[in-house]
């Protein structure tokens, strides 16, 4: 599973690096490292929603308070 | 046409520029460019210089003819220049005035004096006096040394020398037999001093603006532009926001801070440095070419990493494969350095702040008018690394950081510059310069006051440390963390 965070200046200012810093703790506390790939991009197109986020190409809305359930659905739920 | 004129109407366009030679480059740019845009620039290739110096009568030169004829080389320069020339800097020879270059001459001043301070201060013997005792100076014998210019009560002894020349402190610039200015290629840094200079516009810098527009035209590219942090100083008749979302409307996928790559060398640079003891930066690609043809024994200490440049377009090239990279900066340099071979399959191609303006008018395009986007990738120090001195803060800061402070201490020679970096390699070479660091920057002030800037002027640097405080990221850190 591939995680695309963008880390283009408009997401950059919603919070991506908050965003990436807790999907990092996240991937290491369920151990998932090694079927979630975790990386980034400077710009998806979709600005006005970010922090944009894709897994494996689809498209996530996420901001640094959403973004543990998120995890939980979108990418926990879908490795099981 | 009119929609041109229009806008030209709205905003001056001489007054986003420092001098007339910088606006009529820009004038063939623009042209070059809007018929690239177009698909016609074959076309209309010689109909440019006729539709820039219509006639009847002259603006600038001796007759129409030989304004056109310039303009044409213009035209060249602007489509990339002689591809068997591999500076990126040329002379456009018919454009040079064959300024004089007497050394030393007396002038009118001289007032036919007793005292003769200047024939006695003469080691050579060069100093005569005509029938009304005014000197003279016998250019066989003169070394050129100055002395009599000195001693003179008159200051009537004045040295000549060509603005390119003087400009050109490498001393790459010498005379052709026809008396136009020649580049020694070997000596020539690219740093675009003579570029700016000269005041017939006689040398330029090789463009590659319609390489760029091709990359956009073509739909199936992402082409990203990285734009450095000095262009917080520039395009100062709007709102750097509204210079980003020209950018994207001119077909950009996205744009992204050179500076980011600044922060990104600062922590790798600053554990070289710790690793090796003694380093020069690398950044500044006139620095590093002044180092190898001037310097060749210091070349080892210059740091292995890339320019910020380099290293930002590269990860873009890592996370997004299949996209482009243009670099927009202040610098004629960047031009010559991603012609090289470890840069050249990161970077695909670089633009002058002068050509962006081009590129912008070229679509008709008055980004006063448009809203603002944002930019912020990067950290205040890898934004201040446009400005001298901004460099070493990055790298002392990066220490910091990484806990490197404690077993190393940085000692830096910042050389405003290339007179300072001279002076700085020649005490290091011979291993008596008293610091471990040399930041080098070829420009006097560094970036801000580069050759392909709009405008150069003292507040620049106030302009880039403003812009480096504004970073949403506040620690080198902070902001490579994303991109790991």
């Amino acid at each position: 599973m591939k995680i695309v965070v963008c880390i283009g200046s408009s997401c950059h200012l919603k919070g991506s690096r908050q965003v990436v810093e807790r999907l990092r703790e996240l991937i290491e506390k369920y151990s998932v490292g090694d079927k979630v790939e975790l990386g980034g991009t400077f710009c998806i197109g979709e600005c006005q929603k970010g922090v944009c986020v894709t897994v494996d190409d689809v498209f996530h809305s996420v901001t640094p308070e959403n973004v543990d359930g998120f995890f939980a659905e979108e990418v926990i739920a879908k490795l099981k | 046409m009119s929609e041109r004129l229009g806008q030209e109407r709205h905003i001056p366009t001489m007054r986003k520029f420092d001098t007339k030679v910088q606006h009529l480059k820009y004038k063939v740019l623009r042209e070059v460019a809007r018929h690239t845009w177009d698909g016609t620039l074959l076309e209309h290739i010689i109909d440019i210089p006729k539709q820039i110096f219509p006639g009847p009568r002259p603006t600038m030169r001796c007759c129409i003819y030989k304004e056109r004829a310039v303009a044409a080389e213009r035209v060249k320069m602007a489509m990339g220049g002689d591809a068997d020339n591999p500076n990126v800097i040329e002379v456009i020879n018919i454009a040079c005035d064959e300024c004089p270059v007497g050394g030393y001459e007396v002038t009118n001043a001289c007032r036919g004096c007793l005292a003769h301070r200047c024939e006695d201060v003469c080691k050579k013997g060069a100093l005569s006096f005509d029938e009304n005792h005014v000197a003279h100076i016998d250019k066989s014998k003169c070394v050129e040394c100055g002395a009599c210019a000195k001693v003179c009560p008159f200051t009537a002894i004045v040295h000549r020398t060509r603005p390119c020349q003087n400009a050109c402190k490498v001393k790459a610039i010498s005379m052709n037999e026809d008396r136009s200015a020649k580049i020694d290629n070997d000596k020539c840094t690219a740093c675009g001093a003579c570029v700016y200079q000269c005041p017939f516009g006689a040398i330029t810098d090789k463009s590659y603006i319609t390489s760029v527009i091709n990359l956009l035209k073509s739909e199936k590219n992402r082409v990203y532009a990285v734009v450095a942090p000095s262009i917080s100083s520039q395009f100062a008749y709007a709102k750097l926001g509204q210079v980003i979302t020209g950018l994207k409307n001119l077909g950009f996928h996205t744009v992204v801070e050179a500076a980011l790559g600044a922060d990104m060398v600062a922590l790798k640079e600053s554990r070289e440095l710790v690793e090796k003891g003694f380093l020069t930066s690398s950044c500044c690609p006139a620095f590093v070419k002044y180092i190898e043809s001037a310097y060749p024994k210091m070349k080892e200490h210059v740091s292995h990493n890339l320019s910020p440049m380099a290293e930002i377009s590269r990860y873009i090239k890592e996370s997004d494969p299949g996209a482009k990279a243009v670099f927009i900066g202040p610098c004629t340099a960047k031009k010559a350095e991603a012609l090289k071979e470890n840069v050249s399959q990161y970077v695909d191609a670089v633009l002058t702040f002068e050509e962006l303006q081009a590129l912008f008018d070229s679509r008709g395009m008055d980004i006063t008018t448009l809203e603002e986007g944002v930019l912020d990738n990067a950290s205040y120090y890898g934004r201040i690394f446009a400005r001298s001195g901004g460099l070493t803060d990055a790298v002392a800061q990066a220490l910091k950081e990484q806990g490197l402070d404690g077993e190393f201490t940085v000692i830096p020679e910042v050389c405003d510059g290339i007179d300072e970096c001279r002076i700085a390699l020649l005490k290091a070479s011979r291993g008596v310069l008293k610091a471990n660091f040399i930041e080098g920057m070829a420009c006097t002030g560094g970036c801000i006051n580069g050759a392909g800037c709009l405008t150069h002027g003292e507040k620049n640097k106030a302009e880039v440390d403003k812009y480096g405080r504004e970073a949403y990221e506040k620690d080198i850190t902070s902001a490579v963390s994303v991109l790991k």
